[in-house]
């Protein structure tokens, strides 16, 4: 007979619980206020608008700084996300414990599409390709339409367990 | 408009950008299409908190900055200038601890577009953190009323 399902809580709370431990480590996602939103493995960023991320105060327009580094947290947290979420989804609840060291960008070319708005920003990342050493990932910025981007960015990234053995 | 108005004019315009404040950013050099622009060490834009090592994201937003100031610093004289493209190399992390400089030339501008190119260093200056090339647009001078 199949397996009973687990109870929903515990999926989510397991799941939650990975996501902000990947995230909470990070002290300049904090400073920028990025949060993230999940929808089963799906993750979209959500760089929560302030004063202090402006960039052009006679628009006013988002820092294109700020956009980059939005984008980038975007795409290392969802390689990180995708390490995490085979961890413990396959049952090893040890991978909570410790850190998840995250992957470290080789380089990242950034679109500006439109000027970024005073208000809030969303992203989400696309994994093209995650091999063993690199990733190539594609990240898509946008505020009011989902299908008006601000910003676009492609970047390759060395993973964890390669980018220790490199130091 | 004279080189020396021309740098009071760029450094005016980044030292009002919030963004560039709350880094603490300062000018070191700016002068024709030339800008050098320092960040001290700050515990919050930690990217790795196991080593202490800056984001990748803070190197990106100081060398943007940096970009920009010099091509309000070229003496094509724009009224202002928005980031079209940016292309940034990570060679290695920064040292924890240590202030980053960067310094960006804008090496060529035609009338709608600006090309620059950036680099990122800590104290240790001949081995680069990270470079950057840019594409910028050219905003025309406004008609001063």
């Amino acid at each position: 007979m199949r397996k009973r399902p687990e109870p929903m809580q515990v999926v989510k709370e397991r799941r939650d619980r990975a996501l902000a431990t990947l995230v909470a480590g990070v002290p300049y996602i904090q400073f920028l206020n990025i949060t993230f939103d999940r929808r089963g493995d799906e993750l979209t960023s959500v760089l929560n608008f302030d004063e202090q991320i402006i960039g052009n105060p006679m628009l006013p327009a988002i820092h294109g700084g700020v956009t980059a580094a939005f984008l980038e947290t975007t795409a290392i947290i969802q390689l990180g996300w995708q390490e995490l979420w085979h961890e413990i989804e396959g049952g090893d609840a040890s991978a909570l414990e410790a850190l998840p060291s995250l992957p470290k960008t080789i380089d990242f070319t950034v679109d500006y599409l439109r000027s970024g708005l005073p208000r809030d920003a969303y992203a989400r990342a696309q994994v093209n390709r995650s091999g063993r050493r690199y990733a190539s990932v594609h990240v898509e910025a946008w505020q009011d339409n989902r299908s008006r981007l601000f910003a676009q960015a492609t970047g390759h990234f060395l993973m964890p367990s390669d980018a220790e053995l490199a130091e | 408009m004279s080189a020396d108005l021309r740098a009071k004019v760029a450094r005016q315009f980044i030292e009002a950008i919030p963004h560039a404040k709350a880094l603490g950013m300062a000018f070191v050099e700016i002068g024709d299409g030339l800008a050098e622009l320092a960040m001290p060490y700050d515990e919050r834009l930690i990217g790795d908190p196991a080593t202490g090592v800056v984001h990748g994201g803070a190197i990106s937003t100081l060398m943007d900055t940096c970009s920009g100031a010099a091509v309000m610093a070229h003496p094509a004289n724009p009224g202002s200038t928005a980031t079209l493209d940016l292309r940034i190399d990570y060679m290695r992390s920064a040292a924890p601890g240590q202030a980053l400089v960067a310094r960006a030339e804008c090496y060529h501008v035609t009338r709608t577009v600006a090309f620059v190119r950036a680099v990122a260093m800590d104290d240790d200056r001949d081995n680069p953190v990270a470079t950057a090339t840019g594409a910028f647009t050219i905003e025309p001078a406004k008609a001063k009323a």
